[in-house]
């Protein structure tokens, strides 16, 4: 079996593994972060969303030797030094989230609409942004109030 | 109390574990030696099985067991049933087939699991279920409930595919009322099928310990000792005491885990007979052909007027599919919680509705977010929506006539509604809709080529399901209250154990503000606990919109036994007569003097037992109580849509939601707004994209995410929801419930406000831009003459 070898949440991981492992079994078998969800099996839902290199990907459609060498972020390796991410902070205090199965792939996906889109979202490109996340739960009303707090908030924490 | 207490916006207690990818999911547990199972399903709607060769696959690496319906029935694992009974109108009780947790003889649904594979890892075994051969002899099948009854005959035990045919109401004084009505509005309509879809799919470990002859089943249930008891007492894979349910973080259920599915059956039966945990988790297009639909009815309905626009009769009559087996519930959804919410907030004085349940050759349907009300609130809000439009009155004015306005009010089909004002919330939320200036809004959208129009839905369903006694006279094989237990530490931190379940409402924190209120206490001492069998006393689980009404009533009156055996402690450590002592924001202290005890000295006395003689009273501090509902609750409010249709295209843009809910006292409102929203997400989901579509050969056409069209946070759109509070009388807290609100009411007020929009008397769920165009040419075509 083939090695892989990556960086997660500022760790170098290595392992065996069979060619057909994804990003996700990846995770969540070998390396137990089950943060990281699978909630379908045709790249829809977003449960499985992850940053590599920064940039938000399925997990789920990954193979893990396509990301051979490069960081990769979960939601347990966003909040640092015991303290949350802005944008984990914004879906408690928004209730962005009910039953929590859709957050962890909410949340990486819209921290990276924050690189991407810049800080000051509006309501209509946070749900155009969201195509790819599905949450059966909120009805998105309130992720949608979470992440356009989440984003300026990134700005004052970077800014303190 | 303030902050924390009741009614306040408390942050969620269950958050922080979700947030940081650290909640305990049944597929982010795994237990030491588990193998994988993988299941051979159906890939027919219908066929005989003539044989099964497993020798192929169980002779693969890594494969230890291929198990099928011959080896289930060697072992005398029985069948899964359904709880509640139903009798026609003739008296005969429902047609009930055997339902074995792997197909014996022949298969009935495309997905119906026919062999399961146990091997080391999933992919092995994976790669053997494709090895087992199964010689079929495929047979005609039948899909479309309309069409049940002449279709080929699928079960022995009923004929023409009919499971009951039931009725409720005075016929003969309803089609008395229909002969001298003035205007008769009629409507036929179809519930479109719907596929639930909780993101979390669903998940079993069956685990069999030989040294104490016990199972542990981990599981995506929203109640796990109803799971536990029909497990044990009807399937008999172990006694009840020799198996343990633990429902971990479960994400989101809407009903369709409440139901005692085959999987988790097979897993635990499989682990005692491979010697290892078996785990066994659901792929999502797996999902779609495993868990078990709601809604698929079809209905012709009547609604009667007099000359002053008032209703005088409703006549419904409805063909409900429940698929290939009947699930757990299945059989009360299209009776007792559907026919019994015909009235809506109308007094109407004569209902008569005819229900027939048939078998086709599709997944078993059952309880979905709503169960049997968003069904019924459909009819009556397009009957006099439609009703409205033909008599040339204003649709809220039309209400407005018909509301129920004296408390209690006894309807013509069995529910006695105990308080509400329907005439507040729908005054509330014209105004917030400012409905006055809607025509001007119409002018505006004309002016850019677009179709405007508005819709309403005054709803109305029970929730708090339910006294025993009443629905045990209904049919109900279960009693449906609720237990609690609060179990006070020695140093006054406070642990309650619910038979409720929470999978997304956030129980965590909604109860422990009841405790917080209660006691005094800072809600960071109150810890709740549930979802494991070994833990919690027997519990009826939570679905329904009960948790609230019934599982926090329960939580209610052990807080009262609490409060009392504190005081008697109190009076002990004050030395002061037991009538004497108050308790009051925390503190214990004695009337009209300076004397107090704090709620952690209490406590701590109750259990140290320093200051009292076990002859007068017993140490400790836990107590638990059933809590037995006298009455349903009844939420009802009020919801209007307002749409743009682009008439080149036919899509359907919602531009406004306005939802004004009456749910008696409110725990938590941020919670609480938080279920209307994705009430209102389903209900709109029902009503524009989601449809589970089978062929006529029984194939699921919509078999996954990429065909099921889910709502996406570019279909919706926010929300302004907003609340009137009639107090419940039935219950101690005054709660009515709101799980199921928004999905109750939203299908109807969409649908009003395309029609509305196009000018046509009714489309189809869901509205899809197709079935909209399609719409706006027929209106285009000009009548032929008869």
């Amino acid at each position: 079996m083939p090695t892989v070898s990556m960086t997660v949440n500022g760790k170098p991981v290595s392992a065996e593994v069979e060619p057909r492992t994804l990003l996700v079994q990846f995770l969540r078998e070998h390396l137990r972060l089950t943060g990281t969800h699978v909630g379908c099996d045709t790249s829809q839902c977003g449960a499985c969303v992850v940053h590599v290199d920064g940039v938000a990907m399925k997990s789920c459609t990954t193979f893990a030797w396509q990301v051979e060498g490069c960081h990769v972020t979960t939601i347990e390796g966003l909040a640092k030094d015991g303290k949350l991410h802005p944008m984990q902070e914004a879906f408690r205090e928004h209730h962005g989230l009910q039953c929590g199965f859709c957050t962890p792939g909410m949340i990486m996906a819209a921290v990276e609409m924050v690189y991407r889109k810049g800080h000051d979202l509006d309501e209509k490109t946070i749900r155009e942004e969201l195509d790819g996340n599905l949450c059966r739960c909120t009805g998105y009303h309130n992720i949608v109030k979470a992440i356009h707090a989440g984003a300026r908030a990134m700005r004052d924490s970077a800014g303190a | 109390m303030t902050g924390t207490g009741i009614g306040a916006a408390v942050r969620r207690k269950e958050d922080l574990r979700f947030i940081t990818g650290r909640g305990h999911y049944t597929d982010d547990i795994s237990r030491p030696g588990q193998a994988y199972a993988c299941f051979l399903r159906s890939p027919h709607a219908h066929a005989r099985i003539r044989s099964i060769d497993t020798s192929a696959a169980a002779n693969l690496p890594g494969v230890l067991a291929v198990l099928t319906g011959a080896e289930l029935q060697a072992d005398k694992i029985g069948n899964l049933i359904c709880g509640w009974m139903i009798h026609s109108k003739d008296g005969s009780p429902m047609k009930m087939a055997p339902h074995p947790a792997l197909a014996v003889g022949k298969v009935c649904y495309v997905g119906d699991p026919v062999a399961v594979v146990v091997a080391e890892t999933l992919p092995q075994a994976k790669d053997a279920a494709e090895k087992i051969v199964v010689d079929y002899e495929v047979l005609p099948a039948v899909a479309d409930p309309a069409k049940a009854k002449e279709g080929p005959q699928i079960h022995e035990v009923a004929p023409r595919n009919t499971i009951y045919e039931w009725a409720l109401g005075d016929k003969a004084a309803t089609d008395a009322a229909f002969a001298s009505a003035r205007h008769v509005t009629r409507l036929d309509i179809v519930n479109n099928r719907l596929a639930p879809n909780a993101l979390e799919p669903r998940a079993a470990i069956g685990e069999y310990d030989a040294g104490s002859d016990s199972f542990t089943l981990w599981n995506t249930t929203q109640n796990p000792h109803v799971a536990r008891l029909v497990i044990s007492a009807f399937v008999g894979l172990a006694p009840e005491h020799k198996l343990r349910v633990i429902a971990p973080d479960v994400g989101g259920g809407f009903g369709s885990k409440i139901f005692i599915y085959p999987e988790e059956v097979v897993a635990l039966w499989a682990s005692k007979r491979v010697g290892r945990p078996v785990k066994w988790t659901c792929d999502r297009s797996e999902a779609f052909l495993a868990d078990a639909h709601g809604r698929d009815h079809v209905t012709h309905a009547e609604m009667a007027f007099d000359d002053k626009g008032k209703i005088v009769g409703l006549r419904v009559h409805t063909i409900a599919n429940l698929g290939a087996y009947m699930s757990t519930f299945s059989s009360s959804i299209p009776t007792y919680l559907y026919a019994t919410l015909l009235s809506g907030q109308y007094a109407i004085p004569h209902i008569y509705c005819e229900v027939d349940a048939v078998y086709t050759n599709t997944v078993p349907v059952d309880a979905y977010r709503g169960a049997g009300r968003p069904e019924a609130t459909f009819v009556v809000e397009r009957l006099v929506e439609v009703g409205a439009r033909e008599l040339g009155i204003d649709p809220p004015e039309l209400r407005r006539r018909n509301f129920i306005k004296s408390f209690p009010h006894q309807t013509p089909v069995i529910m006695t509604y105990d308080a509400g004002d329907y005439e507040a919330s729908l005054r509330k939320a014209l105004e917030i809709a400012d409905y006055k200036n809607f025509p001007k809004r119409k002018r505006e959208s004309a002016r850019r080529g677009k179709l405007r129009g508005i819709g309403f839905s005054t709803y109305i369903e029970a929730c708090g399901i339910a006294p025993s006694q009443a629905v045990g006279s209904l049919g109900a094989g279960v009693g449906l209250w609720e237990s609690a237990e609060v179990r006070v530490n020695p140093t006054g931190s406070v642990e309650v154990l619910t038979g409720s379940h929470s999978h997304g409402q956030g129980h965590e924190t909604t109860f422990a503000q009841l405790v917080s209120d209660r006691l005094g206490i800072p809600i960071e001492n109150v810890s709740v606990i549930h979802g494991d069998t070994d833990k919690v006393q027997f519990g009826m689980g939570t679905y329904g919109s009960r948790s609230g009404a019934v599982g926090m009533s329960a939580i209610a009156k052990a807080l009262d036994k609490v409060e009392a055996k504190a005081k008697k402690v109190a009076s002990h450590l004050l030395e002061a007569a037991e009538g004497d002592i108050e308790f009051k924001d925390g503190k214990f202290i004695v009337s009209g003097t300076d004397k107090s005890a704090t709620w952690a000295d209490v406590a701590l006395h109750a259990y140290i037992a320093h200051k009292f003689s076990g002859q007068e009273l017993e140490p400790g501090l836990k107590e638990g109580a059933f809590y037995d509902p006298t009455n349903f609750t009844f939420p009802a409010g009020c919801h209007i849509c307002e749409v743009e249709v682009d008439p080149d295209t036919g899509e359907v843009t919602i531009v406004g939601w306005t939802a004004v809910d009456d749910f008696g006292v409110v725990i938590n409102p941020m919670i609480v707004e938080g279920q209307v929203h994705g009430g209102i997400a389903q209900g709109v989901g029902q009503a524009l994209l989601e449809h589970a579509v089978y062929n006529s050969d029984g194939q699921l056409v919509t078999g996954s995410l990429m065909d099921y069209a889910m709502p996406r946070a570019g279909n919706l759109p926010s929300y302004k929801v907003d609340m009137t509070v009639t107090r419940c009388p039935s219950n101690p807290l005054g709660v009515k419930g709101c799980g199921e609100a928004g999905a109750i009411a939203a299908p109807a007020a969409v649908i009003n406000a395309v029609t509305d929009a196009v000018g046509v008397e009714d489309i189809p769920m869901p509205a899809t831009p197709q079935a909209v165009w399609s719409a706006i040419r027929s209106r285009a075509q000009p009548r032929q003459a008869a």
